[in-house]
């Protein structure tokens, strides 16, 4: 015990340096918080940016929605949307392919459906072996390594009815497509806004949470990510006062968004959709009034030119999410790959119109199944409280070690101060966030983290009463308290590691400062502590010590 | 120098004479927690019952029956509405909190009815600010029971396991009991209390399996070597000894702990009081727990004594003369 090695101390020492560098950016939050948004602003290039040494580290501690202010949404990804859209986008090819073989299955007719299948009745049932064969020939093996080999559609029949429908391996690997996708753009809608850190997660198959910080509420930030903006342009059927019209096979009605009352019977296949834009901006038409410019890819703009050559004077619809902004009828072949939108907006709606167009739609619809909001005064009165009731709980602490243990217990205080430090200086490494639960397990990590030392100093005291020297009674001490110290911070690790593996939020906020605490303090209490007794025993070479 | 002790150095106290009587007093409070539970019931906050909680701060002082009027006809089913109190509140500072129950029908959050509630607590108070508004639909508060009593049981589950490993299963089943009592007994005071049970409950819950835990393997740790120390000594007296010696520290960590606890739960803010709260009572339960239940099931088992060597004459009535 009282022998060290010295590549042990330079080893231990420079852990706690390390760690309490680490630590440092936190002592000046508000300054290295200013300092990162400018390095970040310049690119991540830090030449130049005034405020903090760029030697030192300048990782700081996220604080978490319950203690900055902020709001938290827990979305599901409608995945199921999916599927309707794949199987009408199939209804061409198939249409096609049936045509082709009139004589053996007769008439062909697309019946509605809402399940996400395809029902095609024919005219001829005999035939129904020859069509099925047919539309198996469409089928593309399930593009995923779990499936492989397995084909994309399942073709049945009952009676005089084809159905078509989706395989569940293709679903499944849809589904995942489908939530990455929606993640993505998410993120890149959030990233637009600028705000900072925002936290965007898949969590299990199908839902995403959304984190953002310092965004007013739930609500506002719904606004920035929730609206779909399904853009497409499909060929107007008719124009209509009675929104219960039926609509035909193949065709929908959607209420016009300007004026109420009116509405379109659209083809449902559209002729192109929001996918093939490359950009969207806010801008002016020729009266001043606010529209958004927009422009296609070249195989968007292609289909669009030759859209409009063939449909002079027709009208087309453009829809977003639903409803038909405008319907205007084509004056000329529009060859370029560009136009304007034009409606009734404001200037703030036509610049979020632009953004979401230039986004990307979100593949499917989302269900909000939790929202959280919170505001940052009460976020502030947190923190107030939590700094507070800390400093008073570790002044109190220390009073009482050293009342209780004397030097020994002024050495556990320093280590305990070191251990709060190398708590922050994790946190900070690992870009941890701390909860208001995070900050009452560093509070209970400090009344625990005595533990260990307290276990130990009491097995000296132990030994020393049966009569060893000093030294001998020390050693023993740290050797037999060991297994007790070790068995009875691993317990209450796995309870850390379950936390944090079932926890969500800020429960999950508060399994890691948990966490780190035991790590932290089984190191200080072990090799800190006993580094400082032994430095002091080397020097001062007691006769008899009192613990 | 003169050192603040909590305990005299040698203590001699017998923990096991009224030990059927502790034992008693721990499986009564266990069955009135149950009594209780069942009975009373647990005050679910949204995150298992799913709902909303309004935050609200006012400069004014806060009517709680002004706040019913306004919000009655709205016909939102359930409505709580509470005032919040708090020492580290100031003069002008006025808190309350609405809760209201999902809405039916509706499988995921129901934002317009939040707008007509803040719409309508304006018009009693103009100055009343919604400082935070939470709301978790029914579908995932669902989840969120399941996750959490998954939690609790792997826990259990993988201390078993671990103290199985390292100890004897006589001590594993012990210190599992003694979990469960805590565990049991803190839901019991939730529901007498009425104290809302939420998800950082639960956290609170583990926190407490966590802590009790650590102080039962530190006593088990030291009757293990007592153990192989006074090999004829009955197992009650070693038991007895082995409480004693580790008393100072039992009460030094309880002690620090809950000093800093304390101060947590009186100057931490409401937001977390109650999490604090099933902290501290844990604590507390858990030293308990650790000498008067873990320890008394261990009693009740029995304890295999020669631990150095396998059991290979069990039966012998020569059994022990070598050890």
């Amino acid at each position: 015990m009282l022998h060290i090695e010295t590549w042990k101390r330079v080893l231990i020492w420079g852990l706690v340096v390390l760690g309490l560098l680490l630590a440092l950016p936190n002592a000046f939050y508000s300054r290295v918080e200013t300092y990162n948004d400018a390095v970040a602003a310049n690119g991540g290039d830090d030449t130049g940016v005034s405020g903090w040494p760029s030697f030192l580290p300048s990782g700081l501690v996220n604080l978490g929605l319950d203690l900055r202010g902020g709001a938290h949404l827990l979305a599901e990804v409608r995945v199921t949307d999916v599927y309707e859209t794949r199987m009408q986008g199939l209804w061409p090819e198939i249409r096609n392919l049936l045509r082709n073989e009139r004589e053996k299955i007769g008439t062909i007719r697309l019946l509605t459906t809402t399940d996400g299948t395809l029902k095609v009745r024919i005219g001829n049932a005999d035939g129904m072996p020859e069509a099925m064969r047919l539309v198996r020939t469409l089928a593309q093996p399930v593009s995923s390594l779990t499936a492989a080999g397995t084909d994309d559609i399942v073709v049945t029949s009952a009676g005089d009815t084809l159905v078509v429908g989706l395989s569940d391996p293709e679903k499944e690997a849809m589904d995942d497509r489908t939530v990455r996708q929606s993640l993505e753009i998410i993120r890149r809608r959030i990233d637009e806004v600028g705000t900072r850190e925002p936290t965007i997660q898949r969590q299990g198959t199908d839902r995403i949470l959304i984190e953002v910080p310092g965004v007013g509420s739930a609500d506002e930030l719904k606004s920035i990510i929730g609206t779909t903006a399904q853009l497409t342009f499909q060929p107007v059927v008719s124009r209509t006062s009675d929104g219960s019209t039926p609509p035909g096979p193949g065709e929908e009605v959607l209420p016009a968004s300007d004026e109420p009352g009116t509405f379109y019977v659209l083809e449902t296949v559209p002729v192109v959709s929001g996918e093939q834009l490359t950009d969207a901006q806010p801008t002016f038409d020729q009266n001043g009034r606010p529209a958004v410019s927009f422009r296609f890819n070249p195989s968007g703009a292609r289909k669009f030119g030759d859209y409009t050559a063939q449909n002079i004077g027709n009208p087309f619809a453009i829809v977003l999410d639903n409803e038909v902004i405008s319907a205007p009828v084509i004056q000329s072949h529009i060859a370029g790959g560009s136009g304007i939108i034009t409606g009734s907006f404001s200037v703030e709606e036509s610049t979020n119109l632009a953004v979401l167009l230039r986004a990307g739609a979100l593949p499917a619809g989302l269900d909000f199944l939790e929202e959280r909001t919170i505001g940052p005064e009460l976020g502030a009165d947190s923190i107030h409280a939590g700094q507070i009731a800390c400093l008073i709980a570790g002044v109190a602490v220390l009073v009482f070690m050293f009342a209780s243990y004397g030097l020994f217990g002024f050495f556990a205080n320093v280590a305990l101060m070191i251990n709060v430090g190398l708590i922050f200086g994790l946190l900070s490494m690992i870009g941890a966030t701390l909860t208001l639960p995070g900050i009452a397990g560093i509070v209970l990590t400090i009344g625990m983290a005595v533990d260990a030392n307290v276990l130990v100093f009491e097995r000296i005291r132990e030994e020393l009463k049966s009569a060893k020297g000093p030294a001998r009674a020390m050693e023993l001490g740290y050797d037999r308290a060991l297994s007790a110290i070790v068995d009875a911070n691993i317990t209450t690790f796995i309870i850390a590691v379950i936390l944090f593996l079932l926890g969500s939020g800020p429960v999950k906020g508060f399994a890691v400062t948990l966490g780190i605490g035991i790590l932290t303090s089984v190191f200080t209490a072990i090799w800190v502590t006993r580094l400082l007794i032994v430095l002091w025993f080397e020097r001062a070479r007691p006769k008899t010590i009192e613990v | 120098m003169k050192r603040l002790r909590l305990v005299p150095d040698e203590t001699h106290i017998d923990f096991f004479k009224y030990r059927g009587l502790t034992f008693g007093i721990s499986c009564v409070a266990m069955v009135a927690s149950v009594i209780i539970w069942a009975t009373m019931g647990l005050n679910f906050g949204i995150d298992f019952r799913g709902g909303t909680t309004i935050r609200t701060e006012s400069e004014s002082a806060i009517s709680v029956a002004d706040y019913r009027a306004a919000l009655d006809p709205l016909g939102l089913g359930d409505v709580v509405i509470s005032e919040v109190f708090d020492p580290t509140f100031e003069g002008t500072k006025h808190v309350a909190s609405v809760r209201i129950q999902s809405q039916d029908e509706q499988e995921s959050v129901a934002t317009d009815t939040i707008a007509k509630v803040e719409t309508a607590l304006k018009t009693v108070d103009e100055s009343v600010r919604f400082t935070s508004v939470e709301s978790v639909g029914p579908k995932v508060s669902g989840e969120l029971v399941t996750t959490a009593l998954l939690a609790v049981g792997a826990s259990l589950g993988a201390i078993l396991l671990y103290i199985w490993l390292r100890f004897e299963w006589q001590f594993s089943l012990g210190a599992v009991f003694a979990l469960f009592h805590d565990v049991l007994v803190t839901i019991g005071i939730f529901a007498l209390l009425q104290i809302r049970f939420d998800l950082a409950t639960i956290a609170a819950l583990l926190t407490i399996i966590g802590y009790s835990i650590n102080d039962t393997v530190v006593i088990f740790d030291r009757l293990r070597e007592n153990l192989r120390k006074f090999k004829t000594m009955p197992l009650v007296d070693v038991m007895n000894v082995s409480v004693n010696e580790t008393l100072s520290r039992t009460l030094m960590t309880s002690g620090t702990t809950l000093i800093a606890l304390i101060a947590l739960l009186v100057l931490g803010g409401d937001v977390i009081r109650g999490f604090v709260f099933a902290i501290t009572w844990g604590v507390i339960i858990g030293t308990y727990s650790s000498v008067y239940v873990a320890k008394n099931v261990v009693l009740w088992f029995g304890v295999k004594r020669d631990w150095s060597k396998p059991d290979k004459s069990a039966g012998n009535q020569f059994a022990n003369i070598d050890a």
